[in-house]
């Protein structure tokens, strides 16, 4: 009893040590706070790629892929059919895309996928990535006639404004083609006026001249273009529908500050749903050949993830498989690629991985998880949260250093009492248990303190964040970096725990040395101390 | 942990026990182990015993060896063997080296005395005679170099630190020459001190009520009962050292050792407190040695010891007044 009320006095008395596990709290915090936002971009990243990606992805090694995907699906469904929820093939290849900017063509390198709208969204998210709440419903690759969002509905109606979509559709299609025709008249010879050329592109009449006005396109292209016909080179129905990564096409913008100077941006769209791009792929078969084409944008997709929001572009699988010559023109059999593989809930994906590997000779297929397709960054993320956990950690530890010292000032300075109570019939293993129980008092507030703060950091981190970045004058979360517009944070109650056990057991581990020199102490000798 | 423990307890080696202290009559030291009630039953068996006559004083070696005082050797031996008390406390042939460097001090060069119950004993020297030494040892503080000490009639020095510390606790009292208050507790809380190193968490908060009772019945006795709750250094030197007697008192101690209790008072607060020890010597039959060096104090004492360079003054025989 005399030790839990001696450590209590002493906590209450010794300001001194209070300062000293000012360091355990503000560890605690900082361990909280970090791991919180680690986790949570950690979650929030997963989900996202996973989002993406489905569970397992079965692949070729080859681009031009493997015959008869429903085959394959078959299989896989005969090797574990009661651990898979759903299928869908895919033909994933590289490609160039190119559009036009005022006067001039942007070309960037992107991976196109062609998908099938039946049954992509049942593998992932894909859905709920796009800007047209219809398509998030069922994803259509017809161009909508209006109405796709003008904020991103991810991050809710407080979020970059992107005033541009709100024109977006297959009327701001007709506009264009209108506003093109009365330029081309405008601009024409006299007696050409009203009469546009076959072939020419809505580009050719407007300077630069379109620089695949004039090239012999593939041959499945040029098909497949006299038989769409005129209609859709004229600007008033739509090429082929295609799903657009929305960094491809897009570009935040400062236009101006908020009132707290904060800077305020706005997207900015180079091409909206409804303009036209091209892209140029190779062809299935050696030597492989440029296809190229015209396509529409019929919807943005947004993941978050840059890396796949500035590379990805959907297009209809049969299309895609049409252009590249992937069909067989007598079977009517296609090929693909990859097949897209969403388990069960509670299914281990790396052992059904295994199994399916197995069974397919890995050297022309290739089976992963969503995990293994972004291992390195999954485990660079947590070798950072490792190392910043590390580097924590130690510092609650010198914060432990700041405790020992002090504790033996402490004991030095309670000499005389510790005689005393000796003296009155407290053991050695009473002394060592006042000054434990001391230190374990002040690690259990110390951490407790650093606790509070650290959730009360995490809960308010945006605003932290906004306030930091207003007094340093440069934003501390730019989300233009990182995609997401505010930090995303969870609490893990078990890290925490294990956090706030970790300091209380330094503080304790800190005390014990002073407090066995306390217990050791003669009682003579502290008596005679003054 | 010491604090629920008692004397009777086997120490944390499970030694058993052989220290007379377990001695009881009716059951093997063994028995007496068992249970904590027993225990109890056990002291008050033994306190009854203690008061018949009989009992012996030290052991029977240093009896023969004559190195205590036989008060018996007086004009009126018959009547004052029956009458006389017996002895609480007895040293035999202690002695006490302190080293500094290689330099070996010897400090009790073979000190040999006893204390009867109910006696007040002042031990008198000049500064570095010894007493103070003398009076650690008495309290089991410190450990003899050689000699031995009877507290009962068993022998404590050799005692492990547990039972030495349970010693402390349940049958000795101490103050001190700077009255060794805790600064952090009110008065109260440093008279209850000595009951909640003797009782476990559990055990004191159960009793709680009575433990603060009793203190704050003691403050009263010193006439502090309207201090309770002031911190130490709110008090004048002779408030702290009556607060001091009563936690010396708390825990109904058998004997009270004090070192030097007036040393550090003026005359009027010493002769307080020099009053009070009578009045508990008196009233409660408490055994009181006492070191000084002021021999108007020491003559108030029942006996005075001479401690001259750790040795007793030879011919300083029992002075009674």
């Amino acid at each position: 009893m005399y030790k839990l009320l001696l450590s209590w006095r002493y906590l209450r008395t010794r300001y001194i040590a209070l300062a000293s596990i000012v360091s355990v709290t503000l560890g605690v915090a900082t361990m909280i706070v970090v791991n919180s936002v680690m986790h949570g971009f950690t979650t929030e990243m997963r989900n996202r790629i996973h989002g993406i990606l489905s569970d397992v992805v079965f692949e070729s090694r080859t681009i031009d892929g493997f015959r008869d995907a429903q085959w394959h699906m078959d299989r896989i469904s005969q090797i574990a059919g009661n651990e898979i929820a759903a299928m869908t093939p895919t033909v994933v290849v590289p490609a160039m895309l190119n559009f036009e900017v005022g006067d001039q063509w942007i070309t960037k390198p992107v991976q196109l996928i062609g998908i099938d709208p039946e049954t992509q969204g049942k593998v992932s998210d894909f859905g709920h990535y796009l800007q047209h709440p219809a398509n998030r419903e069922t994803l259509s690759f017809e161009l909508r006639e209006r109405g796709y969002d003008t904020y991103d509905h991810q991050a809710g109606p407080n979020s970059r404004p992107r005033k541009q979509m709100a024109f977006a559709g297959m009327g701001y299609r007709r506009r264009m083609a209108e506003s093109r025709r009365f330029l081309a008249a405008m601009t024409a010879p006299p007696g050409q006026a009203s009469a546009p050329k076959a072939g020419a592109g809505e580009g050719a009449s407007i300077p630069p001249a379109d620089p695949f006005a004039g090239v012999n396109l593939a041959d499945p292209f040029s098909q497949k273009k006299s038989e769409e016909g005129e209609a859709a080179d004229s600007g008033y129905e739509q090429h082929t529908g295609l799903v657009m990564g929305i960094a491809l096409g897009s570009f935040p913008q400062q236009i101006g500050k908020k009132k707290d100077g904060t800077p305020e941006y706005e997207d900015v769209f180079m091409v909206l749903p409804g303009d036209d791009v091209k892209l140029t792929f190779p062809t299935a078969g050696m030597p492989p050949q440029a296809a190229s084409g015209l396509f529409t944008i019929v919807d943005f997709y947004e993941s978050k993830m840059s890396e796949y929001d500035s590379s990805f572009m959907f297009m209809p699988i049969r299309k895609l498989q049409e252009m590249r010559g992937m069909i067989d023109p007598t079977t009517q059999v296609a090929m693909v690629n990859s097949i897209q593989i969403k388990l069960k809930p509670g299914v281990d994906g790396s052992a059904l991985r295994d199994k399916l590997q197995a069974e397919f000779h890995p050297e022309l297929y290739v089976v992963s998880t969503w995990q293994d397709k972004q291992s390195a960054l999954l485990a660079a993320v947590q070798m950072e949260t490792a190392i910043l956990n590390i580097l924590l950690f130690l510092i609650i530890a010198v914060a432990g250093f700041g405790i020992l010292a002090i504790f033996f000032m402490i004991v030095v300075e309670k000499t005389r009492d510790i005689g005393i109570l000796k003296s009155l019939g407290a053991s050695g293993w009473g002394v060592m248990g006042i000054f434990l129980a001391y230190g374990l008092a002040l690690g259990l507030l110390g951490s407790g303190v650093g606790m509070g703060l650290g959730l009360w950091l995490v809960a308010q981190i945006n605003w932290i964040a906004d306030v930091l970045g207003r007094i340093t004058g440069r934003p501390v979360f730019d989300p233009e970096i990182y995609y997401f517009y505010k930090i995303p944070a969870i609490v893990d109650p078990f890290t925490v725990t294990w956090i706030v056990c970790g300091a209380v057991a330094i503080a304790v581990l800190a005390s014990v040395l002073p407090a066995i020199r306390a217990a050791r102490m003669h009682p003579v000798e502290a008596l005679r101390y003054e | 942990m010491s604090d629920g423990l008692s004397p009777f307890q086997p120490d944390s080696a499970g030694r058993p026990m052989h220290s007379p202290l377990h001695f009881s009559p009716e059951a093997p030291a063994g028995q007496m182990l068992e249970d904590a009630s027993e225990r109890e039953g056990g002291l008050d068996r033994r306190r009854r015993e203690r008061r018949g006559p009989g009992v012996p004083a030290c052991d029977g070696s240093a009896a023969a060896r004559g190195l205590f005082p036989r008060e018996d050797a007086g004009v009126d031996a018959g009547v004052h063997l029956r009458r006389d008390p017996p002895v609480q406390l007895c040293a035999v042939d202690l002695k006490k080296n302190y080293q500094k460097g290689p330099v070996v001090i010897p400090v009790l060069r073979g000190v040999s005395l006893s204390v009867r119950e109910g006696e007040m004993l002042a031990i008198v020297g000049k500064s570095g005679s010894g007493k103070s030494t003398l009076l650690h040892l008495l309290a089991t503080l410190d450990a003899p170099d050689a000699g031995e000490i009877y507290f009962d009639g068993q022998r404590v020095d050799h005692l492990a630190g547990l039972e030495r510390d349970a010693l402390r606790n349940r049958y000795l009292g101490m103050i001190f020459q700077f009255y060794h208050l805790l600064p952090e507790l009110t008065t109260l809380e440093n008279v209850l001190m000595p009951l909640m190193i003797g009782e476990n968490v559990w055990g004191y908060v159960r009793r709680r009520r009575q433990l603060r009772q009793t203190a704050a019945g003691l403050l009263e006795m010193v006439g502090l009962g309207h201090r309770l709750r002031h911190r130490p250094r709110e008090l004048s030197g002779g408030e702290m050292q009556r607060a001091a007697i009563a936690r010396a008192l708390v825990g109904s101690p058998r004997i009270l050792l004090a070192d030097e209790p007036t040393g550090n008072l003026d005359f009027a607060s010493g002769r307080e407190i020099l009053e009070l020890l009578h009045r508990l010597n008196a009233e409660r039959k408490l055994t009181i040695v006492m070191v000084t060096h002021d021999p108007s104090i020491a003559e108030q004492a029942d006996r005075t010891i001479r401690l001259v360079e750790g040795q007793l003054e030879p011919g300083a025989g029992p002075a009674r007044l």
